[in-house]
């Protein structure tokens, strides 16, 4: 069986329609691991020893088990406490969850790289903890990192695949009903491996390029 | 919290899935071990054609994603006239996917290493293999060993993929399990996270305990 044109550009259609739902899925877990991950990052470095030692258990134990049966556990259990999710819903949670313990370590990294004596100013400034955070220590941890952050998105929208295991209809979920329907698996599938492909070679350059950008910047505040 | 009369009808098929998870990712293991070398060695070749091929193997692995290359050897392979079997067609996808992950570490770490050892090793007058076995790997290992340690950390959760191409892993039990006793389902994906947490979690504390063993002494 060989490849066929036709084929494709009668699927191809339906395939750029899932690929919406491909995009806005990887959006909104992308905000979710982003804010997640800020929240956990304030939650770990916090003076209650308890909230920062639960926090830890809690990234250990998510960094450490599948994404598909966290997905599988939010879908499949979250129903029998009465809640009922949408597919769309408990996917976008369950990746952003997933991946807002990594970038809790991003953040950290981050926070754990401005100096000491921006704190020490702070304090000598008489600001307070809300000041502090947003305006002497974000703005500086969270530039150093955007290229690493600008990596997490490419890797989440490389796992959205998994949502079809629960019943999302994204793009390989949408390939995978046109390939049951018609048999033909090689034109869908294969348009699916070309579609990422692409997507991260673009997002790769995008992010290279705010590399370059952010250096530049950095060179232009030293001298 | 789970009662023990439901732990002990689920606990036996979760554990024989575990079986099969621990196989597949060891053996998936060894195959992506040979192919970072292979792919990592290949890119930093002289030969041009070599190289070019390595990179292409290496951003078509990196590039998209493991449940389509999954599922691609799965549905598409049969098409074009090679017949896998679902073990050998979630072997093939999880070696090479990780191996394409680990060809980099393979390539950054030997690239590590301080130009003046490759300098020495010449002045010494060395052969190009001698160089290569007795100054460049034995330093390039002890980088490589804590990045390949969380590889296969990604490869153990990773398996859990081929659970969707009816390969009869610890997930694919557990959905199974599901829909015969769907009340149930809660104790079912519990007592799941925590056997992959179970074994996941102390290459977790080996990798970190590698990693600080292999930097005392260093800065």
């Amino acid at each position: 069986m060989g490849w066929s044109w036709t084929f494709t550009l009668q699927i191809l259609p339906q395939l750029l329609d899932a690929v919406k739902i491909t995009i806005g899925a990887t959006i909104v877990s992308y905000l979710i691991a982003l804010v997640g991950g800020l929240l956990i990052a304030f939650a770990r470095r916090s003076e209650v020893k308890l909230l920062s030692w639960v926090t830890g258990g809690f990234i250990e134990f998510v960094r450490s088990t599948p994404p598909l049966v966290q997905l599988f556990f939010i879908f499949y259990v979250a129903p029998h406490f009465g809640l009922r999710l949408s597919p769309f819903t408990a996917g976008v949670l369950g990746l952003g969850i997933h991946y807002s313990t990594y970038l809790s370590e991003v953040y950290r990294a981050g926070i754990d790289a401005v100096p000491r004596g921006q704190w020490e100013a702070a304090v000598a400034l008489n600001f307070s903890k809300t000041q502090t955070w947003m305006r002497i220590i974000l703005p500086q941890a969270v530039r150093p990192i955007v290229p690493v952050l600008g990596n997490y998105l490419i890797v989440m929208f490389k796992e959205t695949p998994l949502l079809s295991a629960i019943t999302l209809i994204e793009l390989l979920g949408q390939a995978q009903i046109i390939g049951s329907n018609s048999f033909r698996y090689l034109e869908p599938i294969t348009l699916v491996g070309v579609f990422f492909l692409i997507l991260s070679y673009l997002s790769s350059l995008l992010v290279r390029r705010l590399e370059s950008w952010l250096q530049l910047n950095q060179k232009g505040l030293i001298n | 919290m789970i009662p023990i009369g439901v732990c002990e009808k689920i606990l036996p098929s979760l554990l024989q899935g575990l079986g099969i998870t621990v196989q597949l990712t060891i053996y998936s293991a060894i195959l992506a071990f040979f192919v970072s070398f292979l792919a990592g060695f290949g890119r930093l070749s002289r030969f041009y054609p070599l190289r070019a091929v390595c990179t292409v193997f290496v951003e078509v692995f990196r590039g998209t994603s493991l449940l389509v290359q999954l599922f691609w050897l799965y549905f598409v392979l049969p098409q074009l006239g090679i017949w896998l079997s679902a073990d050998l067609a979630g072997l093939l996808a999880l070696g090479l996917n990780a191996g394409a992950y680990g060809s980099e570490i393979v390539r950054s770490s030997i690239l590590a290493v301080p130009k003046g050892q490759i300098e020495a090793a010449v002045a010494l007058n060395m052969t190009p293999g001698q160089r290569m076995r007795s100054v460049i790997l034995p330093q390039a290992f002890r980088i490589m060993l804590p990045s390949f340690g969380n590889l296969f950390i990604e490869l153990l959760k990773g398996t859990s993929l081929v659970s969707l191409i009816t390969i009869s892993d610890m997930t694919f039990q557990a959905t199974t399990l599901r829909t015969n006793m769907n009340q149930h389902t809660p104790e079912i994906f519990g007592l799941l996270l925590i056997l992959y947490f179970l074994v996941a979690y102390p290459l977790t504390l080996g990798v970190r305990w590698l990693e600080r063993r292999l930097s005392t002494g260093r800065s």
